[in-house]
């Protein structure tokens, strides 16, 4: 691979074969190829056109609630002594996190290319569930993939999907966890080309997913900028997110990324911890590798088989991470560290009982390294988190874990 | 040798005047000895080339079938190394009958693309598929196969146009595999009657052997595309055989070449309006 090269504007990036440097790409069935081309050619022109950016800001205000606030967590910052600590409250937004962002953005895009059936991969189940509600909305089939170990640890989502109307196919083959999910929306994908649109929920896929998917995310990092400028007059020290798939992180990174005084900082989930196998931290465990139709950072073994993530959260599951993240880690743009379960948890329940914000365990391994990041960064400094979901789903897992039963 | 090999066999085929049958087997499946002995086997039951599976844990355009071979080949601990040995070992006995590799992107990318290339000429291999390498992709991996001699086999689909098939074509060598249905390994069926104005398009285009693969499961079916395409593919249908026979502690190696005979026949004899014995 060349030597990575800090770039002057990384707005112009994916470049025209959907690279980020040397990760992105489109490693895909001969049979999907030309749907992928196909979808390209038509996001583009969906993104150049007012009208379907002003449809979007609509469905987005008056369905999803946005504007989601910035919060300063006062009791967090007391409790840390370090700079101040905003919060990005995605958790607010209708189905309780970001990824309504993303499926607001595609099903108006798969409206507009006539696509009549929808499919989508799911492991907390709440892309699932941000997907079944978007699909109930425009009265659009829905076909949900989750692996049958999710399915049967995320129950209550299973059941909101069905209440939505969609239909939550168990995936049994592989590992039977969200990487198979994805391998067999695809397979339907291949099978169904004529009709079907496939709503990724991540940042990870082909060109022009990771791209697409970031636009619809970067949402969050464009309101985050005003609002700390009108409440701060200046632009933070840092952001931080959790890093799964990676689409919370790239969303609220984007817009910042040109601003090189921002410290930018993903938080991958490590699981057990990374002294041992069982993680879920792509960057910090794994090499570069093609899954899923792009290069990016992955957990495999010595022979490029891939291996299963680990993590107590559903959400961060994932052996990949979006290709953007691996360039920007290779460039230093961005630097991503790593929260263990345990870690994740202590912060789970620190910012319910100071903020009264149950957050959602993904969102709790970024806040499981805010207190290190809010020292380093000193009193006097701004950082921003964003509090990506809300923690009502993961209540029976955390319970669980504390040996409690409800 | 090896890319030459792949031309050689389909000129001697179009010489005879009939389509070559291509038997896919999957690397390790059950086990490495029996793989070993059902890879030998191939030829005397009439496998004109041979597709062996190089399997990967995620392999998204396979259906069930070939997904459990995998696991199974994977489980028991198969290696690139573990994939291409028992190749050489066939070597040793047979020069002619070509054998094309199948697998995914990233255990190349793994082990890097130059010295997989190298490997797998010397163990013997003549040709590359790899499924989630579309030709826009393509360009780093074919120049490392073509440095060894070794063919990229490019995938052609129902989906692939007339304004896209140049594209596909643009690094083709060996022959451009065609494939019939729109859908993964083993599930649809292919149809003669749809698959035939596609096998000339490609043919056309190319100037290259065309096989077909993806749906064919019984010797009539092989029979009604061997009509029709210059190589016929059985993949799923003989993988499933091997899972049969463990299941029924059956000897897998008869069960497997004596499922190769009969496709085998049907295809050697199509294009004389004999049927099968
Ligand atoms: C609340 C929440 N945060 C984060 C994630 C991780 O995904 P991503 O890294 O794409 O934001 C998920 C995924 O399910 C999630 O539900």
């Amino acid at each position: 691979m060349n030597a990575p090269v800090r770039p002057n504007d990384y707005a112009a990036f994916p470049d025209a074969k959907g690279r980020f440097g040397d990760y992105g790409g489109q490693y895909v069935p001969e049979t999907l190829m030309p749907l992928v081309h196909d979808l390209d050619a038509a996001y583009t022109a969906a993104k150049a056109d007012p009208a379907f950016q002003a449809e979007l800001d609509g469905f987005l205000t008056h369905y999803v609630g946005r504007p989601s606030p910035l919060y300063f967590a006062e009791r967090l910052t007391d409790h840390f002594g370090g700079a101040k600590i905003y919060l990005k409250r995605e958790e607010l937004n209708h189905t309780g996190s970001h990824k309504i962002n993303n499926c607001m953005g595609q099903i108006l895009l798969a409206r507009r290319m006539g696509k009549t059936r929808i499919i989508a991969e799911t492991g907390a189940g709440q892309h699932g569930v941000a997907s079944a509600t978007v699909c109930a909305r425009f009265g659009l089939p829905c076909i949900v993939y989750m692996g049958a170990v999710d399915v049967e640890r995320q129950k209550p989502n299973v059941f909101r999907m069905n209440l939505l109307g969609a239909r939550v196919e168990a995936v049994t083959s592989g590992s039977a966890t969200l990487k198979d999910a994805m391998n067999e929306a695809l397979r339907d994908w291949v099978t169904n080309v004529h009709d079907t649109y496939y709503m990724i929920g991540t940042a990870a896929g082909m060109h022009p997913y990771p791209e697409m998917v970031r636009d619809f995310q970067a949402v969050i990092g464009r309101e985050t900028r005003a609002q700390v400028l009108e409440i701060e007059g200046r632009l933070p020290d840092a952001v931080v997110a959790c890093v799964g798939g990676g689409s919370n992180a790239i969303g609220i990174f984007h817009p910042f990324l040109n601003d090189e005084g921002v410290q930018l900082i993903g938080v991958e989930a490590a699981g057990d911890g990374m002294d041992t196998d069982r993680h879920a931290a792509a960057i910090n465990g794994g090499r570069p590798g093609v899954l899923h139709g792009n290069m990016t950072y992955l957990l495999q073994d010595r022979e490029g088989q891939i291996t299963e993530a680990h993590s107590i959260s559903a959400g961060l599951d994932y052996p990949g991470i979006e290709p953007e993240h691996s360039w920007l880690h290779d460039v230093g743009r961005a630097t991503y560290q790593t929260a263990t379960d345990a870690e994740s948890l202590e912060a789970f329940m620190l910012l319910s009982k100071l903020e009264g914000i149950l957050p959602a365990i993904e969102s709790a391994h970024a806040l499981a390294r805010i207190g290190d990041i809010a020292r380093d960064v000193g009193k006097g400094g701004v950082v921003v988190l964003n509090l990506s979901g809300r923690g009502d789903k993961d209540v029976n897992t955390v319970a669980a874990h504390l040996g409690r039963q409800i | 040798m090896t890319k030459a090999r792949i031309d050689a066999r389909f000129a001697a085929l179009k010489a005879e005047g009939r389509a070559a049958f291509v038997p896919y087997v999957m690397a390790g499946d059950p086990d490495a000895a029996t793989a070993l002995k059902i890879l030998k086997g191939l030829p005397a039951a009439g496998a004109d080339l041979i597709e062996v599976g190089f399997p990967f844990s995620d392999p998204m355009a396979e259906g069930p079938p070939i997904q459990r071979a995998a696991l199974r080949a994977l489980a028991k601990g198969l290696t690139l190394r573990g994939t291409l040995d028992p190749i050489a070992a066939f070597r040793e006995g047979d020069q002619t009958t070509p054998i094309i590799l199948m697998g995914y992107m990233n255990p190349l990318v793994s082990r890097g693309f130059k010295d997989f290339a190298r490997e797998a000429a010397e163990a013997g291999v003549d040709g590359m598929i790899v499924v989630d390498c579309p030709p826009e992709e393509a360009d780093p991996l074919a120049d490392a196969l073509e440095a060894h001699g070794l063919a990229l086999i490019f995938l052609t689909s129902p989906t692939t146009d007339d304004k896209r098939l140049p594209t596909v074509l643009r690094r083709a060598s060996g022959f451009v595999y065609y494939v019939s249905v729109a859908g993964v390994t083993g599930v649809k069926e292919a149809d003669a009657a749809s698959v035939a104005p596609n096998v000339e398009r490609i043919r056309k285009a190319s100037g290259l052997p065309v096989a077909v693969g993806f749906g064919i499961k019984t010797p009539e079916r092989a029979a009604a595309i061997a009509e029709v395409a210059d190589a016929v593919v059985v993949g799923s249908a003989l993988v499933d055989v091997v899972a049969e026979a463990v299941e029924l502690n059956e000897d897998v190696t008869t069960r497997v070449l004596s499922k190769v005979d009969s496709l085998a026949k049907a295809v050697r004899f199509a294009r004389r309006g004999l049927t099968a014995v």
